[in-house]
């Protein structure tokens, strides 16, 4: 790919591994998610890629309900320990059971062929 | 120096009214497509101050499903404006027209400025049609858009807040309250706090009775200098302030759920038109979905941060309550066909001229017509006043 970023592409060659990377500016320290080609606000394009630690916290949940044989899943917004939120679900537990400020943690799983980063209770 | 706001914000208040405003084929119109719809309604606003879209030299249309609508509807009228705006930010796109249409007619570039909305929605496609690409951060998680972002706004509110379900409930209840008293509106059955708890849960916690209609209609209004008004209407609504603020595209990026960018181009537009909350007689927002009102009357600093849902209790925003809110119906009751904004502009403007029947605010002198657009994304604010307000404050 050279020096030029493919934001998306990248983040998804990672994910394709089972890494969960995050972009981080040079000059400012800052985290971005999602990736984009530049810092947001200050246009800084010496962005690295730096695995995220997985770290988060449940910044709001809620449960989409579906009509029988569907099952009812989770949606949240997770703070990522660096700074960025981002859409997920939290699994491993019973949808209804996720709460707010709750303490989560990254795996990178496959689902219909495609990998994704999910969450899961920290304890 | 050139910087954010390095200069005063010189809005034309007052120099500006709507002096036509009219829906049309709210609830279900087959056989009408999004231009027909829309044209139905500009013609009948057109019509109720005697002129006629060769009359129009200033156009402002989105619709769902094409994205350079003002060519196509200019074309359709038989019109060739001089000034056009296809500005689209989701349900607020009509508020962010009629402040670029004010500007226009302050700077003369227009004289007669049409804006206008029409959705086949409901007849054609059945659902809240989507005008977005997905998004790949989102979509693999399968969130339930717009309904799962507004349910995760309200769960913020809630644990925030302690806002509760009933509370919620209070909201869709005035909302079919005052529909009850508008003979277009779509739902008009009564509504009981039993009903609305026990109503299908679609994302936690946000049940359908939370969630707007899905209808087809189309509205318009047309707005001139301040200076004309007068020879066309009694009662003209003059736009005082007009403001609007962008904060997001994707609810995961937005700072705050329980804060939205209706808090500071509030703040601009009474500026704008040197009001303050408590001036405001009627109040008509976007209610997409229930927690939209409570959010937005506090941005709106009705009630203090986090009071919102105490504030809507015991029927304050009902017929009869402190607060005349959404006085159509609103959204959750009357219609909502996609982009609702031209609709919270026309009941603005029919409470300021007076029209409104049963459900007219007595003494209606200034109104807020409100836009949402997107996920809480964009936000936009109209503060209409009748005549007396023009006097200086």
């Amino acid at each position: 790919m050279g020096d030029r970023v493919h934001p998306e592409q990248e983040f998804l060659a990672f994910l394709e591994q089972g890494e969960f990377m995050l972009q981080r500016s040079r000059s400012s320290g800052n985290f971005l998610f999602y990736p984009r080609v530049a810092e947001p606000g200050s246009g800084a394009m010496d962005l690295e890629w730096v695995k995220a630690s997985g770290a988060g916290t449940v910044y709001s949940t809620t449960v989409i309900r579906q009509k029988p044989p569907k099952t009812h899943y989770n949606l949240a917004l997770i703070d990522l320990a660096e700074g960025p939120r981002m859409m997920s679900r939290v699994q491993n537990i019973p949808p209804d059971q996720v709460k707010i400020g709750m303490s989560v943690r990254a795996l990178v799983i496959r689902e219909d062929g495609v990998p994704m980063v999910v969450f899961e209770p920290a304890t | 120096m050139i910087g954010h706001r390095s200069r005063d914000d010189v809005f034309p208040s007052g120099r500006s009214a709507i002096v036509g405003a009219a829906t049309f084929g709210i609830g279900t119109t087959p056989g009408l497509n999004n231009f027909d719809l829309a044209a139905m309604a500009s013609i009948k606003a057109l019509a109720q101050i005697q002129l006629t879209p060769r009359d129009v030299d200033g156009l402002a249309v989105v619709v769902m499903d094409e994205t350079l609508s003002v060519l196509n509807f200019a074309e359709y009228l038989g019109l060739q404006p001089r000034f056009v705006s296809n500005t689209r930010t989701g349900g607020s796109s009509f508020q962010i027209h009629a402040a670029e249409a004010a500007l226009a007619l302050e700077a003369g570039q227009c004289d007669v400025a049409l804006i206008a909305y029409g959705s086949d929605q409901r007849s054609s496609v059945g659902k809240l049609v989507s005008s977005s690409r997905p998004s790949p951060w989102e979509t693999p998680y399968k969130p339930l858009r717009p309904i799962s972002s507004y349910a995760m706004a309200a769960a913020r509110h809630m644990h925030q807040y302690g806002t509760t379900k009933r509370q919620l409930g209070e909201v869709a209840i005035a909302a079919r309250k005052w529909a009850q008293l508008n003979p277009d509106a779509t739902m008009r059955d009564a509504l009981t706090m039993e009903d609305y708890l026990s109503a299908r849960m679609v994302a936690d916690p946000l049940g359908v009775r939370d969630c707007c209609l899905v209808t087809d209609g189309a509205a318009a209004v047309v707005m001139v200098r301040a200076e004309y008004a007068r020879d066309l209407i009694q009662r003209p609504a003059y736009v005082l302030g007009a403001a609007h603020e962008t904060t997001h595209r994707e609810i995961a990026q937005m700072a705050d759920l329980t804060v939205s960018g209706t808090a500071a181009a509030a703040s601009r537009a009474f500026a704008q038109a040197k009001v303050k909350a408590s001036d405001i007689d009627v109040v008509e927002l976007y209610d997409a979905f229930t927690i939209n009102t409570i959010l937005f009357l506090e941005d709106m600093g009705f009630c203090p941060r986090g009071e919102g849902g105490r504030f809507v209790s015991d029927g304050a925003i009902a017929p009869g309550g402190t607060l005349p809110v959404n006085t159509n119906g609103g959204g959750l009751s009357c219609a909502h066909p996609g982009m609702y904004g031209l609709f919270t502009m026309v009941e603005a403007a029919h409470q300021i001229m007076g029209v409104c029947g049963d459900r007219q605010v007595a003494g209606a002198e200034l109104a807020i017509a409100h836009g949402n657009g997107g996920e809480l994304s964009s936000e936009a604010v109209l503060v209409l006043g009748s005549a007396a307000t023009l006097a200086p404050r």
